[in-house]
């Protein structure tokens, strides 16, 4: 992850502040000045896996995961339907405990950090009876100022190019729209980690290319670390630094995508690393 | 392909003019792909201004608008006609049912002595007192069920096997307790809108999509939060079905408790009119209860369009 990419989040921080003198929303809300400082950007989080199990009564989901994610790596975990990959996104998150090893964040040197994740699942999850804006302050967590939580808000949605919408009620927009504000949502705490949990699973092929533009700009842009649970092997070395095959429970191929961003579909050697990747998860040899 | 180049121009962009993001978000969008979103946030005033012209101009829907406001009250009016005609060519007696004409000239009379007034307030206060503490009763211990495993555990058996009984019969034994003062009346119709709101509440905070309340605690709110901003919005559209449908008890409770015993209110005055005989007033407190009955329900439901406009079935 190059340094310079986290100069944006500053920037972002910085055009709070300007923003302060507008009316902010098409009904003439103002936005006052507050005294709170605006959510600084913070640095990505890494992760050190250490023999991760999980196990449901006898059925041993995940058996003995290590697993090292420098802060700021975009991975991919695919596998076929119950290989434990959303179960170990959801250890990742702090969604579920394992029932053995550690899972630790760290920073850039690999000392540990608090855990600082948050999570995109494939439906949106967004409260009907709250508007777009307000949906996405439900990310900033409680007793956050008003001005302050709208401000933030619209400032992530600019940034999934949905300032429009910030008013509608989430029944009013697409899936993709919605799928994009949870983005947001996820986002407006700049956490150091986002777990994807098949996020473009539900879209239809065009949406979910514009989608996946979109994630890889927006991780470029804002410069955390991503773990993206997929079944689409196209999605994952489109997306990923490195993609991580899965099979009952155990790390079966650790490959990386060495191919610069942002990357085009039909690159031929994405298409030589799917191939690869697609006979290691059907267990051809 | 251009999404290369758009990319990294956009990044650029934005690295150089941090002070107007607004501008950059135009560098990935991509010709050759026109999803409808892209087109939605490149030519936003085009599309509200086709909104708005569509609000201008629309006869077709102003006239079905204007039929659809009195179609309802055809069928009404025609009985009341009727039932007029019947009483005046003599082939009903008044004795068995006052005309239309009688009821309105007993209800112009009662009103100017200022009869109705006071008993229309005195059943007007008895129905909503009841309802506010029955109601709140209910409410709470449908949230306490639905939320808490161990108040469930505790008390919704006992709940279920009291609201088999038709609150009504218990009128002997309300007499024994209260006699026939306001509290029998307030103990009556409270008992009868409480298990329609505690029923609803209670479904209505089951029923809560548990996704989103993950949600919740995942993005950390705590439970007052969980409530007020998942939990209870939730459980709003079935708790407005429990209201709607406690306002009916409530009335019926009311209107039954005050024909047994009262000194007040429009139970009062149809009893007292029956000993004399006065069909027209007998008639004209059934109509009361009517227009009541259907004011409680038209605030409940513009209260309910109000809440739930967020709901696309309740936007007008």
């Amino acid at each position: 992850m190059p340094v310079s990419s986290y100069l944006l989040p500053s920037a972002m921080v910085w055009d709070a502040f300007e923003l302060q003198e507008r009316a902010y929303f098409p009904d003439g809300t103002e936005v006052r000045p507050i005294a709170e400082p605006p959510v600084l950007p913070k640095a990505p989080a890494g992760l050190r896996l250490r023999g991760v199990e999980k196990a449901f009564g006898d059925n041993r989901v995940l058996r003995g995961i290590d697993l090292d994610v420098p802060a700021g790596q975009f991975v991919a975990i695919v596998g076929k339907s119950g290989c434990g990959k959303s179960t170990l996104l959801r250890l990742l998150v702090g969604l579920d405990e394992p029932t053995g090893g550690e899972i630790d964040f760290i920073d850039d040197g690999g000392d540990r950090v608090a855990p600082d994740a948050r999570i995109v699942f494939q439906e949106p999850r967004l409260l009907p009876w709250f508007s777009v804006a307000d949906n996405v302050a439900v990310g900033l967590g409680d007793g956050v100022p008003k001005a302050f939580a709208r401000r933030e808000a619209e400032l992530v949605l600019d940034e999934v190019q949905l300032s429009e919408k910030a008013r509608e009620w989430p029944a009013k927009l697409s899936g993709g729209q919605r799928q994009r504000v949870a983005l947001a949502r996820a986002l407006v705490s700049r956490p150091g980690l986002l777990a994807l949990d098949e996020p473009l699973g539900a879209l239809d092929a065009l949406t979910r290319i514009s989608m996946q533009q979109l994630l890889t700009r927006v991780w470029r842009e804002l410069g955390f670390t991503a773990v993206l649970v997929t079944h689409d092997v196209t999605e994952a070395v489109h997306l990923a630094d490195r993609v991580i095959v899965l099979d009952e429970g155990e790390v079966k191929l650790d490959l990386a995508v060495p191919r610069p961003h942002p990357r085009h579909h039909g690159d031929p050697e994405l298409a030589l690393l799917e191939g690869q990747l697609l006979a290691a998860i059907l267990g051809e040899s | 392909m251009t999404t290369i180049d758009t990319f990294s121009e956009g990044r650029k962009l934005r690295r150089a003019t941090s002070g107007t993001p607004r501008t950059l978000t135009e560098g990935t969008l991509t010709e050759d792909k026109p999803q409808d979103w892209q087109q939605a946030s490149q030519n936003p005033p085009k599309g509200a201004a086709d909104g708005a012209q569509a609000k201008g101009g629309k006869p077709a829907g102003l006239h079905t608008i204007s039929r659809g406001a009195w179609l309802p009250y055809l069928v009404p009016v025609g009985l009341v006609l009727v039932w007029q005609i019947l009483s005046s060519t003599g082939l009903i007696s008044d004795r068995i049912m006052p005309s239309p004409v009688a009821v309105l000239a007993a209800f112009w009379e009662r009103l100017l002595s200022g009869e109705l007034g006071r008993d229309v307030a005195v059943s007007g206060a008895r129905a909503l007192s009841g309802l506010l503490i029955g109601g709140s009763i209910g409410f709470l211990l449908g949230i306490a069920n639905g939320v808490s495993k161990l108040s469930e555990q505790l008390t919704d058996t006992t709940l279920q096997m009291l609201r088999t009984i038709p609150h009504l019969a218990m009128i002997p034994l309300v007499i024994l307790w209260f006699g026939i003062g306001e509290e029998a009346k307030l103990f009556l119709t409270s008992l009868g809108v409480l298990f329609p709101i505690y029923l609803n509440t209670y479904h209505g905070v089951k029923n809560v999509d548990r996704d989103l309340v993950e949600m919740g605690r995942i993005y950390g709110m705590s439970n007052w939060s969980l409530f007020r901003k998942v939990i209870f919005p939730g459980a709003l559209p079935s708790i407005f079905v429990g209201l709607r449908y406690a306002l009916g008890i409530m009335w019926l409770t009311l209107i039954v408790s005050e024909a047994i015993a009262a000194n007040s209110g429009i139970g009062y005055m149809a009893n007292t009119a029956r000993e004399f005989m006065m069909t027209d007033v007998v008639v004209l407190a059934l109509v009361i209860y009517a227009v009541l009955g259907k004011l409680a329900d038209v605030v409940a439901r513009a209260l309910e369009r109000w809440a739930l406009s967020w709901n696309a079935a309740y936007q007008a």
